[in-house]
């Protein structure tokens, strides 16, 4: 399973951060900036696994944001690379054309959609059309301002 | 302008509405605060804005005003992005969660999943609202239930929770079938008890058209098999659970094209690796399993498209699963080509995954991989530090005595340009192989000189006491080895494990270096000066660790047994008498004291080592800092090789110091049990003839800590059976006197006290006493008193000489004088042959 998914920028701002374990505030930050830190110091001849203490960690670079992945041993390094493929053209298919600026100013529905995408460190759908679908279908239920006003809380 | 965005504008504008009717204003928009935080130029200045509205929220939560609460709390997830603490969100997020609007919830689940962790028991109040939530109308919201504890259910949530999640399995909902999967893996990592609830549900998953849900189901029986041998065992045999997948993944090679899940003309690629895995625990030790996946598993190899990296990682898994299981050869070399094609690939990341897996299948399927070896090594020329490191881990796995010579030239190239990081592991890694398969003892030696020149300061520590031993052990080219080292020296003194192990060599061998022999090169021209000042340059040093200097101080003093130029290493020694460093200020006093008082000793003391045994726990770790004080207790027993070394060491020694006036005392190693060896010791001695040769066939004197296995109780227990005493000497002023008892533990032993006096006006000083006895005799000389004899019989010397007379021959000996009489040294040989019959009978 994937342990943590993150996204950074290449000044070392964090973007997104998924964790799939229980972990410590500290600890996460200490792996977010463990993480930058590595990832942007790596040159572009590299190739995008790196071996961190007993995970592996696969990075690829999407214009100016980095996708950092960890994964546990049994787990195939390449088709991670494909998973975050898939997840920068889910949210391109969703934001339209999206660049980080999108995933700044909507970090919400970048967590919304990859929550329709991954679950638990796994793929949980394998169809683009599908998890964009879902997604889109969220939003519909989302109340308007008067709908939400006029909604009891409880 | 999406619908979402139009909302949100008539929102906001209603929202102005709102406000004026309100007395407080509203709380800023998410978007607004985002971009006014990003107008910030300093860290200073994004601080104070946070600081600011964090304020704002914290006394908006307190009024507990749930219109504004999802907005505020999404703005504190943003500000919690940027590293500030947001900790007082965690239980407005719970409210959230408990909120009736989808916007809530959406927002308190995400909130959730971000600021709250298992640790704090406030994640256990959101059991119950997620309770509900899995039971709602809305399948987005059991959506949002169903992930949210996927992704942090603790084990007690996960408990209470885990017949809500195994409902879901078995709903005909795709959607929330796929999740609760999920959610069911998730429950299993944390609790694995509850593995068996979850059996019904998988009875009919794989028969699922929705990938979504294959996918998933697919994990969840990955997940159950790796727990369980049971779970394995159990869809092998009653599931046939191999078939299934088997079927499924064909349909998905062979299907046609399929938008939704197409990746490059590759159908669900995602979906083909989860089985290859799953179809990788079926078939692991399994005949029948792999069997049945053979087919599929070649059909997979030889068609799927390499152009991509997609591809690539579906082939990159088949091999992983032709490794594991018991598949045919045929299969097997199918895999291990196409690994040794990925070697050959552009694509970096594709060459680092081939050689991590033929890292994990080099031990099984060794002369497969062999095959690809010069590819291997041409990886180590690669840019990629991850390359690098892989392919130098697998050359040392495919090292063998075939290969050695290549290998190793191609190593060593590659430790001399490679990064730092890497040349400690890349010295020990040359290390071990050359042990193990090197083709001559020479080749060795050459091997560990060219690691130690070119990557010296990584060695670790423990090479060099290794080394050591290595060299030691390789008697034949013990010239050659101090040639190479001293001439390394020469060039260079600034990695220490070199310098240690030279100056070692240098302090053992010294005799070698400036004999001008060499075995295997033209052997160079060496004066024992210039040697000399090698060592006190190491000495003097900055770049010279204190270990280093340590080592040097020590092989300076062991040349003053090979070497004639001792003034110069006496002057050496002492002035590091006073030297700051404790421990070298330690070994130059004693070695000084060495040079004074225990002078007779000092020959003996810092003799030629002899081959030291390996043992299994430290290795030679203690012969290196003790080298001339050869404890017994360090040295393993003597066998017979090692025994005839030190003879034939000693025969160097007499040939070197031929006329000198320094007696050379002839210690053959201490043995742990000195009763057998004195036999031995004597035996060195050759036949000790009466006809007054002068030949220095001397003494065996052993020092005093060196106790007796003869005996182990004090001397002089038993009261003097009443045995005369003699006068065994006296000449020029020097008189001895022999006093004898006998020892109660065992009647073979005479001890002799002998009492050195002198009746002359001046002191007779450096007083040595030596004594040999024939052969069929053992005797041990413990330390005088003093070497020192006060004038006009002042004082005495003694000294005790004990003698094993098992055969009870008669007792005939020789003894041996030396001392220095008004400023001359003086020497005398003398025999004693009346002995009382009491001290031998």
């Amino acid at each position: 399973m994937m342990r943590f998914l993150l996204l950074f920028s290449r000044q070392g701002k964090l973007r997104l951060q998924k964790w799939f374990t229980p972990l410590p505030e500290r600890e996460r930050r200490k792996i977010v900036r463990d993480m930058t830190m590595m990832v942007l110091a790596r040159s572009p001849r590299c190739c995008s696994v790196i071996h961190w203490r007993d995970l592996k960690i696969v990075y690829k670079r999407y214009a100016s944001l980095y996708f950092c992945s960890a994964l546990e041993d049994p787990d195939n390094e390449l088709l991670a690379l494909e998973v975050m493929h898939r997840y920068v053209e889910l949210l391109d298919k969703y934001f339209g054309n999206v660049c980080e600026l999108d995933i700044i100013f909507n970090f919400e529905k970048a967590y919304f959609i990859l929550d329709e995408f991954l679950l638990g460190g796994e793929v949980q759908e394998t169809s683009k059309l599908l998890v964009v679908k879902s997604t889109e279908e969220s939003d519909l239920l989302q109340e308007t301002m008067e709908e939400y006003m006029r909604k009891p809380a409880f | 302008m999406s619908f979402l965005d139009a909302g949100i504008e008539f929102a906001f504008s209603f929202d102005q509405l709102y406000d004026r009717l309100q007395s407080m204003p509203a709380p800023i928009r998410l978007r607004e605060l985002i971009r006014t935080i990003r107008t910030a130029r300093t860290q200073a200045e994004e601080r104070e804005m946070i600081q600011k509205e964090c304020a704002a929220i914290r006394s908006s939560f307190r009024e507990e005003d749930h219109t504004y609460r999802c907005r505020n709390v999404a703005k504190l997830l943003y500000m919690h992005m940027l590293g500030y603490p947001a900790h007082f969100g965690q239980l407005e997020c719970l409210k959230l969660i408990a909120s009736q609007k989808f916007t809530d919830k959406r927002i308190g689940y995400l909130g959730a999943m971000l600021l709250l962790d298992e640790r704090q028991d406030v994640h256990l109040l959101m059991t119950n609202c997620i309770k509900n939530d899995l039971n709602h109308s809305t399948q987005y919201v059991q959506g949002l239930a169903l992930c949210t504890l996927g992704c942090m259910g603790s084990a007690e949530m996960c408990r209470d929770l885990a017949g809500e999640v195994e409902k879901l399995l078995k709903t005909s909902n795709s959607y929330l079938r796929k999740k609760a999967a999920l959610c069911a893996v998730h429950v299993i990592r944390k609790v694995p008890e509850l593995m068996e609830m979850f059996l019904p549900a998988t009875k009919n998953l794989l028969s699922e058209k929705n990938h979504g849900v294959l996918h998933t189901s697919v994990v969840l029986l990955t997940e159950m098999c790796e727990r369980s041998p049971d779970m394995l065992a159990h869809f092998r045999k009653n599931e046939k659970l191999v078939p299934q997948l088997v079927r499924i993944l064909k349909n998905l090679i062979m299907s046609g094209y399929s938008p939704e899940h197409d990746v490059s003309g590759i159908s669900d690629p995602f979906l083909q690796v989860r089985i290859l895995r799953l179809l990788r625990i079926l078939g692991r030790n399994d005949d029948d399993s792999s069997e049945a996946m053979n087919d599929i598993l070649a059909q997979v190899a030889t068609n799927t498209e390499t152009s991509k990296n997609v591809g690539n990682a579906i082939l990159y898994e088949t091999v992983l699963t032709i490794m594991d299981i018991k598949s045919e050869s045929g299969l097997r070399v199918l895999a291990i080509n196409i690994l040794g094609r990925f070697l050959l690939n552009n694509d970096k990341n594709i060459r680092y995954v081939a050689l991590t897996s033929l890292l994990k299948t080099v031990q099984t399927d060794h002369n497969a991989v062999q095959r690809h070896r010069s590819t291997i090594v041409d990886c180590l020329k690669d840019l990629d530090v991850s390359i690098k490191r892989r392919a130098m881990e697998l050359s040392f796995a495919l090292v063998n005595g075939n290969n050695i010579r290549g290998m190793m030239k191609e190593l060593l190239h590659f430790l001399d340009s490679c990064d730092p990081e890497f040349k400690a592991d890349c010295a020990s890694g040359i290390f071990l192989a050359a042990e193990k398969y090197a083709p001559s003892k020479r080749w060795h030696i050459d091997t560990i000189m060219r690691v130690l020149t070119t990557a010296g300061s990584y060695v670790r520590d423990d090479c060099v006491p290794n080394l050591i031993q290595l060299i030691t052990n390789s008697v034949e080219i013990h010239s050659y080895t101090v040639q190479r080292l001293y001439k390394a020296l020469l060039d260079d003194i600034s990695q220490q494990p070199l310098v240690q192990v030279s100056s070692w060599c240098i302090g053992e061998y010294g005799d070698l270096l400036v004999s001008g022999q060499c075995e295997e090169e033209e052997p160079i021209q060496v004066t024992e000066d210039e040697v000399l000042d090698v060592l006190e340059g190491l000495l003097a040093s900055n770049l010279s660790s204190p270990v280093t200097r340590g080592y040097a101080l020590t092989a300076v003093m062991k040349l003053s047994t090979r070497f004639s130029s001792v003034n110069r290493i006496k002057k050496v020694v002492s002035v590091y008498g006073s030297s700051i460093d404790v421990e070298l200020q330690q070994r130059a006093v004693e070695y000084n004291a060495l040079f004074k008082k225990y002078d007779h000793m000092r020959s003996a003391l810092l003799e030629r080592m002899p081959i030291m045994e390996k043992t299994a726990t430290n290795g030679p770790t203690e012969m290196v800092q003790t080298n001339g004080e050869a404890e017994p207790s360090g040295l393993e027993s003597k066998h017979p090789p090692s025994i005839t070394q030190p003879a034939s060491q000693a025969n160097d020694l007499l040939d070197l110091l031929g006329g000198n006036d320094v007696a050379p005392v002839i210690q053959t190693t201490p043995a742990a049990k000195p009763a057998s060896a004195g036999g031995e010791l004597l035996d060195l001695l050759g036949d000790l003839s009466l006809s007054g040769d002068p030949a220095p066939q001397v003494p065996v004197s052993q020092p005093s800590f060196l106790l007796d296995g003869v005996s182990s109780q004090p001397l002089f227990n038993d009261v003097a059976a009443g045995i005369p005493p003699m006068t065994a000497y006296n000449k020029n002023g020097l008189k001895i006197e022999f006093t004898f008892e006998r020892s109660n533990t065992n009647p073979n032993i005479a001890i002799i006290t002998i009492h050195a006096s002198n009746h002359t006006e001046t002191e007779m000083t450096n007083f040595v006493f030596q004594a040999a006895v024939p052969k069929t005799f053992q005797l041990q000389l413990l330390s005088p008193s003093s070497n020192v004899i006060p004038a006009l019989n002042q004082g005495a010397v003694t000294q005790v000489i004990k003698i094993l007379n098992p055969q009870k021959h008669q007792l005939r000996m020789r003894i041996k004088l030396t001392y220095t009489h008004k400023g001359s040294p003086l020497q005398d040989l003398a025999e004693v042959n009346s002995f009382p019959p009491q001290s031998w009978q």
